[in-house]
């Protein structure tokens, strides 16, 4: 029988080490996701929500938003694409939202073009020069209004004015560094085709985030079930099962995806 | 010893229970009413519960139109109806239901179940799964072995009464199998007092 190599001890468990540090929780107050996190999501953490069309990215992301503010913390919506003005009405659909939290300074929407006009950013492609000022914009943002959890949708059209891949690493790991410094935890959405095979456009998101919850359309004999899966989230030992999700008008249930029959993946 | 009828039986089962209420074809009509009679009226009625009926034998608004005859007001029942798509007939949908697109879609049928208990919060809570052959129809065993086993015991947990109706004469020797696996008593219907 061969040398075998002995598994590394992790250093918290180490002899005379002092005991692990138990990571404070953000709570994303969906029932189901909290408790497959054992809690909630690591504070600070950045998070990418990945998935294709319909799958759920947007309103799972919106309800962690708004049962953030719930329990008071200060929650942000930097709305890339869609104007916010709208997916506030989308929001309004669902019984789990309280206008007066918007009222109250709670739930706040920026849409991001909004801030690219005020830095004076017209060129389609962003320089390194103008990303690191679009860091600094968000950080002042995030540090002004005490946000706590933020919502980038998506990090996909974000990152399609960012030439280099390098730049994408650089522009992210920065910004994960100014979160983390605020407590603020993030959830970053990503748009990615059924068959990307990775977790984001460009490949690179994936990296640098410290989780990744992936959505998409599985078939079953021509029927089609919402599936979530926790790929990864440092610093938490999770289930890596996958579950069906129900976006319902009181929030996001979720329930086993039964493995007894043939599943297809597909869109 | 005179025959006890079904509601007696059923008011007797502590919260949380899962019992499997045996029909047969031969007498399917009384029967059905038997156990409508006394889930909704006996049991439902009496003690203010709120009932979730799972339709996947016939649509929601059949079963709402027999439950109106038994004086079951709406508020106090909601369908998660997972056979009109199927059917198409899903023209006129009822206020107090919901609609799964095919009974195949089990994780949304326990979604919807879930969705109505927590929509509906009450005391005591019924769910009535019409039936476990019509689920066999649409789902393999191991499928519909997981569903009953995961929802069974979800619903047992939050002390929900759950009623399994199954036609014995029709069923498979799996599903029958499966049934005494996951229910805590069985009651057949043409046993007791109708």
């Amino acid at each position: 029988m061969g040398a075998r190599a002995e598994a590394p001890t992790a250093p918290s468990e180490a002899p005379g080490r002092p005991p692990p540090t138990i990571l404070e929780r953000c709570t994303t107050g969906i029932e189901g996701l909290d408790n497959i996190l054992g809690g909630g999501v690591p504070r600070g953490n950045m998070v990418l929500v990945a998935g294709s069309v319909g799958t759920g990215k947007t309103t799972l992301s919106l309800e962690f938003l708004v049962r953030g503010a719930e329990r008071g913390e200060r929650s942000l919506l930097l709305s890339v694409t869609e104007a916010s003005d709208k997916l506030f009405q989308n929001l309004s659909t669902f019984e789990f939202f309280r206008p007066d939290l918007v009222e109250q300074g709670l739930l706040l929407f920026v849409d991001l073009p909004v801030i690219y006009d005020k830095l004076g950013f017209d060129r389609e492609e962003l320089s390194s020069e103008e990303l690191d000022i679009l860091l600094r914009a968000i950080r002042d943002l995030v540090r002004a209004h005490g946000v706590r959890r933020l919502v980038i949708d998506s990090v996909t059209s974000l990152c399609y004015r960012i030439r280099r891949d390098e730049q994408i690493r650089d522009f992210l790991l920065r910004l994960g560094e100014i979160l983390t410094d605020e407590g603020c935890t993030s959830f970053l959405i990503s748009e990615i085709s059924p068959q990307a095979g990775r977790y984001s456009s460009r490949g690179v998101e994936e990296a640098i985030v410290d989780g990744i919850l992936l959505l998409w359309n599985a078939r079953r004999r021509g029927d089609i079930l919402r599936v979530l899966q926790v790929v990864k989230m440092r610093g938490t030992s999770h289930s890596r099962a996958q579950y069906v999700i129900e976006l319902t008008p009181i929030g996001l249930l979720m329930a086993p995806h039964l493995k007894g029959g043939f599943v297809e993946e597909g869109s | 010893m005179a025959p006890v009828d079904i509601g007696e039986k059923l008011r007797a089962l502590p919260g949380g229970a899962a019992v499997a209420l045996k029909l047969n074809s031969r007498e399917y009509a009384d029967h059905y009413f038997a156990v409508l009679n006394a889930a909704l009226r006996d049991v439902g009625n009496e003690t203010n519960a709120h009932t979730i009926y799972v339709a996947v034998t016939s649509p929601a608004a059949f079963v709402w139109s027999l439950a109106q005859a038994l004086d079951v007001p709406q508020e106090r029942i909601s369908f998660v109806d997972a056979i009109s798509h199927l059917m198409m007939h899903f023209t006129d949908p009822l206020a107090n239901a919901t609609y799964v697109e095919s009974p195949r879609a089990l994780e949304e049928i326990m979604l919807r179940v879930e969705y109505l208990l927590r929509r509906y919060p009450h005391p005591k809570s019924i769910v009535v799964i019409d039936s476990v052959n019509s689920l066999a129809i649409h789902n393999p065993p191991e499928l519909l072995s997981e569903f009953l086993h995961i929802l069974l015991n979800h619903l047992k947990s939050r002390e929900v009464l759950t009623l399994v109706l199954e036609t014995t004469d029709e069923q498979a020797a799996s599903v029958e199998q499966l049934l005494n696996v996951v229910v805590d008593e069985t009651i057949d219907v043409a046993g007791v007092g109708i």
